[in-house]
C-alpha cells in the first residue's frame, strides 16, 4: 500500500525537459541518419545497389556486406541505405499532398457549410466503411501496379482525414467568440482564416501527420511487399523484403534488415512526432 | 464547554510541481466543535478548498501535506494509509462538491452510487437498495422509488446536489463538509439546498465546514468564520462578531465591497490590487501590497495569528489600531 | 425494451449507406480503362464468352440498368464466376469468410488481453517508470511491419523452433485451427494493443482527475471498489469505440497476414484476385469488407448503448 502523506519538501529542475529527453534526441538521430542515407546514398552504400554479382550470392551477413547478399549477390546494406529515399518520400509525399488538399477542402466546408459541408461530411462517413488497406489496394487494382499509382492511392484515399479533422477545427472555431469578435470589427473572411484560424489548424494537422507519415511508410512497404506498388529492382524496403521471402529459410538476411529499417525509421519518426506534438501543445495555440 | 470535534494544527500543504512550488495551504490552525457549522471564507485560490481536501486526503496530485497535524476526535489523519483513512471516510466525515455533474459518475445508476456506502456493511442488496429509497426522500427528492433507478444525467443541478448529500449522509458521518455546495446552482435553489443542509445538521447532531466565497451564505448558515487570504488564516471569530467587529483590515475590506441596499449611485468600493500567486509570496504579510494598514514591518515579517479577545483571533501587526472599524451590522445593546 | 428500438433503428440506418457503397462498387469497374465486358471476362477470354458477359450484365444498356442487374445479383447472391478459380464467386467467398473472421476475432481477443491491463497500469502510474516503458512499447509497436513480424515469428516459431507451422491452414480440430491462427493472430494484435493501450492510458489519467473519483473515494469505498466501478466502467466507453475502429483496421490487415501466413481467409483473396486480374472476385470482396465494417460498427453501437446510459435510445 502506499504511504500517503509524507513531507519530503520539493525538488525544483530548471531545464526544458523536452530538449534532453531520451526519446528526442533518439527520435532526432534516427531520423538524421535516414536523412543522411536519403540524400547522400552514393557516400554511405558501399556498393552499388543494382550490380549483379552471381559470385558473390546469397552470402550472410560479413563485414564485407553488412547485411549480406541477396540471390543475386547484389550487396543488401547498399541496396537498404538506396531504398531510404523512396520509403522516406512515400512517409513524407505520401501525406503532404493529402494534409494540403484535405485541409483547403476541409477549411472550405467548415467555413462555407452549407451544402458543401454536409457532402463532404457524407461522403467521408460512406468512405469510413472500407477499410484504409482495401481502398488502397482498390486503387492500385483500377490504377495498376508501379510507384507512381502507389501515390495516387495514398492521396486519394488519406485526403479524408485531414479534411474532417480541419473541418472540425475549423468549425469549432467558427463559433468561437475571437472569431465572433473577428467578423464584428469588419476584418475579411479571408484575413479571419489566414490569420486566426489558420494557425492553430496547422499545429494539429502537423500533430495528426507525424503518425499518419508512418503508417503510410508502412503502407506503402506492405504494398509493395505484395508486389503492388513499388516494383523491383528498385530498392524500396518492402519490395526487398519481398524479393527475399522465398529464401527466407535459410537467408533470413535478406527480409530481417529492410524490415529492422523500417521499423526503426518508424520509431525515429514517432519519437520525433510526439516531441513535436509536445512542442505545439505547451507552447499554446 | 464544547466538545472539540476536528482540531487542525499548523496545517501547510504545498504542490511541488516542476518550475515552482506553491504552498496553498501555509500553516493553518482552527477547530471545529461538535454541532457547530464553521465558516471558511475567502476568495478563490486562498487556500479553503486545499484545506478541506488535506482533511479528507482527496488532494489532487502533486499536493501534499507537508507539515501539521489533523486530529478528528483525537486521531491524527496526517500520514495515515489509503486503506487507514478510508475507515473514516463516509463514517466519520464526508463531503459535497461544489459541480454535481461532474462529482457523480455518469454511467452508474443513482441507486448504485448510494448503496456504494453501505459496502462494509452486513445489509441485503434490498436492505441496501430500501436505504437508498429513503435517503432520496430524506433530500426532499419526490418519488424516490422511481428516481433511483436513474441515472446522473437525468437528474436536475439541484437534485443532483441533493443526491450527492444523501450520498454524503447515508453513513451519518459527525463531520460534513460542504465545498462551495450552492455556487453552481440558481440562487432560489441555493436557499433550499442551504436550509437542507441545516435541516440534516440539526437532525444528524453534525458538524459542518461550510466553505464559501459568498458572505451572504456564512451570514445565514455559520457559528463561526475564519477567512482565508493566500494560504492563512487572517481572521477568525463568531459570525456576529465578524461582521459587526471585523479587526483585519482583508475582512474589513471584503465588508466594505459588499453593495448596499440604501445606498444608491456611486462606486462599489473593491479592495485594491488581486491576490498573490501562491508560488511566489512575498517575504511578509501576504496581504500588505494591497492593505491601507500597510507599514514597513508589515513587509518584511509575516504576523502571527493572535488572540485579541476571547474567540477573537487576527492576523495583523497593527490589530490595535483597527478596533475602530465599524462593522456592516450593529449587535442589539451595543453601542456603535 | 428501448433498447430494442435502437437496435432496429441502427440497423436501418445502415440501408442506405449500403446502397451506397453498393454504387461504389458497381463504378469499380467502369473505372478500369478498357472494355468493361472484358475486364470481367478475362484477358484471354474468347470474344464469345465476352460478348455472353456484355449480355448477361446488361453492359451494353445504359448504366441505371447494369446498376439494377448488379443489385439484383448481389442481393441473390449472384456473384458471378471466378476467373481463377472459375467457381462461383460466393462459394469461395462462403469458404472462406470463417476463417478471416476467427482471426479478427482471435486478434481483437488479444489485443484486448494485452491492452487492458497495460493501459490501466500506465495511466494510474503516469509519468513514472512503468509508463514509460509501456508507452516507448507502444510507440515501437505501431512502426513494426506486421509482415516483418509475421516472418520474424514464423523464423523462430516454426523453422527454428518447430513449435508452430510455418502457414497454411488445417481446419482438422480447434487445436490444430488454433496453433494456425496463433502467430498471425498475435502479429495483428500488436498494433491494436498498442493504440488501445493509448487511449485507455489517456482515459485513465482523464478519468482519475475527475471529481467523481474523488467524491467516490470520500465514501470511504475499497481501492478496488474505485477502480472498477468508476475508474474502469468509464474508461471502456471510450475504448469501446475505438475497438470497432481497430477491427476495421485488422480486416484491411488481413490481406497482408493471410498472404504471409499463406491462411487461405478473404484477405489472401483479395490479394489473389488483384494479382490475377479476376475482378469479379475484387469488386465482391471490396464490397465484403464495406458489409463486414459496417456490422462491426452496429455491433459497437448497440454495445456502447449498453455501456453508456447518456445515448439517446
Amino acid at each position: 500500500m502506499k504511504k500517503f502523506h509524507d513531507s519530503l519538501p520539493a525538488k525544483r529542475r530548471k531545464l526544458p525537459a523536452w530538449l534532453v529527453a531520451p526519446s528526442f534526441v533518439i527520435g532526432c538521430l534516427i531520423v538524421l541518419v535516414a536523412l543522411a542515407f536519403s540524400f547522400f546514398p552514393q557516400l554511405i552504400a558501399p556498393y552499388d545497389p543494382n550490380k549483379i554479382n552471381i559470385l558473390a550470392r546469397m552470402q550472410a551477413p560479413s563485414s564485407a556486406h553488412l547485411f549480406g547478399t541477396d540471390n543475386y549477390g547484389r550487396d543488401i546494406f547498399s541496396r537498404v541505405v538506396w531504398g531510404t529515399q523512396i520509403d522516406l518520400s512515400i512517409g513524407f509525399f505520401g501525406v503532404l499532398v493529402p494534409l494540403i488538399i484535405g485541409g483547403i477542402i476541409g477549411l472550405l466546408a467548415a467555413w462555407y457549410g452549407g451544402v458543401l459541408d454536409s457532402l463532404l461530411m457524407r461522403f467521408t462517413e460512406i468512405m469510413m466503411a472500407f477499410p484504409f488497406t482495401i481502398l488502397v489496394i482498390a486503387i492500385i487494382s483500377i490504377l495498376g501496379n508501379g510507384t507512381i499509382n502507389l501515390y495516387v492511392a495514398l492521396w486519394l484515399v488519406g485526403w479524408m482525414s485531414y479534411a474532417k479533422l480541419v473541418r472540425a477545427e475549423v468549425f469549432s472555431l467558427k463559433e468561437s467568440e475571437f472569431v465572433e469578435a473577428a467578423r464584428v470589427a469588419g476584418f475579411s473572411d479571408a484575413r479571419i482564416l489566414l490569420r486566426h484560424v489558420l494557425p492553430n489548424v496547422i499545429s494539429s494537422s502537423i500533430v495528426f501527420a507525424a503518425s499518419d507519415m508512418v503508417l503510410c511508410m508502412l503502407t506503402g512497404a506492405a504494398m509493395s511487399f505484395l508486389g503492388l506498388g513499388v516494383q523491383p529492382p528498385t530498392s524500396e524496403w518492402g519490395a526487398i523484403m519481398n524479393e527475399g521471402r522465398s529464401y527466407i529459410t535459410y537467408a533470413s538476411w535478406m527480409t530481417f534488415y529492410p524490415g529492422l529499417l523500417l521499423c526503426i525509421t518508424g520509431v525515429g519518426l514517432s519519437l520525433l512526432g510526439d516531441a513535436a506534438t509536445d512542442i505545439l501543445r505547451t507552447k499554446g495555440r | 464547554m464544547a466538545e472539540v470535534l476536528l482540531e487542525v494544527k499548523d496545517l501547510k500543504t504545498y504542490f511541488p510541481t516542476r518550475d515552482e512550488l506553491v504552498k496553498a495551504v501555509d500553516g493553518v490552525s482552527f477547530c471545529v466543535y461538535k454541532g457547530e457549522t464553521f465558516g471558511l471564507v475567502g476568495e478563490s485560490g486562498c487556500g479553503k478548498s486545499q484545506t478541506c481536501r488535506s482533511i479528507l486526503g482527496l488532494l489532487k496530485k502533486p499536493g501534499r501535506v507537508v507539515n501539521g497535524q489533523i486530529l478528528l476526535n483525537g486521531q491524527n489523519l496526517v500520514g495515515l494509509m489509503e486503506r487507514e483513512l478510508r475507515k473514516y471516510r463516509g463514517k466519520q466525515m464526508s463531503v459535497i462538491f461544489q459541480e454535481p455533474m461532474t462529482s457523480l459518475s455518469p454511467v452508474m445508476k443513482i441507486k448504485k452510487q448510494i448503496m456504494e456506502i453501505y459496502d462494509d456493511q452486513p445489509m441485503t442488496r434490498k436492505e441496501k437498495k430500501q436505504k437508498a429509497i429513503d435517503l432520496l426522500r430524506m433530500v426532499g427528492i419526490p418519488s424516490p422509488e422511481t428516481r433511483v433507478e436513474e441515472y446522473t444525467h437525468q437528474f436536475s443541478g439541484g437534485m443532483r446536489q441533493r443526491a450527492m448529500i444523501a450520498m454524503a449522509l447515508g453513513a451519518k458521518p459527525k463531520l460534513l463538509i460542504a465545498d462551495e455546495p450552492t455556487t453552481a446552482l440558481d440562487v432560489t435553489i441555493q436557499d433550499q439546498i442551504m436550509k437542507l443542509i441545516n435541516e440534516l445538521k440539526q437532525e444528524m447532531d453534525m458538524s459542518v465546514i461550510l466553505v464559501t466565497h459568498d458572505l451572504g451564505v456564512i451570514a445565514q448558515m455559520c457559528d463561526r468564520v475564519a477567512v482565508m487570504y493566500a494560504g492563512l488564516i487572517m481572521e477568525m471569530c463568531d459570525v456576529v462578531t465578524l461582521f459587526a467587529h471585523p479587526r483585519h483590515p482583508y475582512t474589513y475590506g471584503l465588508m466594505r465591497s459588499l453593495p448596499d441596499p440604501a445606498v444608491k449611485g456611486g462606486k462599489l468600493t473593491a479592495i485594491a490590487g488581486s491576490p498573490p500567486n501562491l508560488a511566489h509570496l512575498p517575504e511578509g504579510c501576504p496581504f500588505a501590497p494591497r492593505c491601507t494598514l500597510c507599514g514597513e514591518i508589515c513587509k518584511k515579517q509575516r504576523p502571527e495569528l493572535v488572540e485579541i479577545a476571547p474567540g477573537h483571533a487576527v492576523r495583523c501587526h497593527f490589530a490595535a489600531k483597527t478596533a475602530a472599524y465599524q462593522g456592516i451590522i450593529t449587535v442589539p445593546g451595543e453601542e456603535a | 425494451m428501448r433498447q430494442l428500438n435502437y437496435i432496429l433503428k441502427r440497423t436501418l440506418q445502415i440501408i442506405p449507406v449500403l446502397l451506397i457503397v453498393t454504387i461504389i462498387t458497381f463504378l469499380m469497374i467502369h473505372l478500369i480503362p478498357g472494355d468493361p465486358a472484358r475486364i470481367l471476362a478475362g484477358e484471354k477470354a474468347r470474344q464469345a464468352t465476352v460478348e455472353a458477359m456484355r449480355i448477361k450484365l446488361g453492359l451494353d444498356k445504359p448504366l441505371y440498368v447494369q446498376y439494377w442487374i448488379y443489385l439484383k445479383d448481389l442481393v441473390t447472391l449472384d456473384l458471378g464466376t471466378s476467373l481463377q478459380y472459375s467457381r462461383p464467386v460466393v462459394d469461395i467467398i462462403l469458404e472462406r469468410l470463417p476463417l478471416t473472421i476467427k482471426l479478427t476475432l482471435f486478434s481483437t481477443l488479444l489485443g484486448l488481453l494485452f491492452a487492458i491491463p497495460l493501459g490501466y497500469l500506465a495511466g494510474i502510474k503516469k509519468d513514472k517508470g512503468a509508463d514509460h516503458v509501456i508507452r516507448l512499447s507502444t510507440l515501437v509497436a505501431i512502426a513494426m511491419p506486421s509482415f516483418w513480424v509475421g516472418l520474424l515469428l514464423m523464423i523462430v516459431f516454426s523453422i527454428n523452433l518447430k513449435w508452430l507451422p510455418a502457414g497454411g491452414w488445417d481446419p482438422t480440430s480447434a487445436w490444430t485451427q488454433f496453433k494456425c491462427l496463433l502467430m498471425p493472430a498475435f502479429t495483428q494484435s500488436l498494433m491494436t494493443a498498442a493504440i488501445l493501450i493509448r487511449n485507455m492510458r489517456n482515459s485513465v489519467v482523464d478519468i482519475t482527475r475527475q471529481d467523481y473519483v474523488d467524491f467516490a473515494r470520500s465514501k470511504g469505498i475499497s481501492a478496488r471498489a474505485v477502480r472498477n466501478r468508476h475508474i474502469f466502467r468509464n474508461s471502456m466507453v471510450s475504448t469501446v469505440t475505438l475497438l470497432s475502429m481497430r477491427m476495421a483496421a485488422l480486416l484491411g490487415g488481413s490481406v497482408i497476414i493471410e498472404t504471409v501466413f499463406s491462411l487461405p481467409g478473404i484477405g489472401k483473396l483479395t490479394y489473389e484476385a488483384i494479382s490475377s486480374r479476376d475482378y469479379t472476385t475484387v469488386q465482391s470482396v471490396v464490397f465484403l469488407f464495406a458489409l463486414l465494417v459496417l456490422v462491426i460498427n452496429l455491433l459497437t453501437d448497440i454495445v456502447y448503448s449498453f455501456l453508456d446510459p447518456r445515448v439517446k435510445l
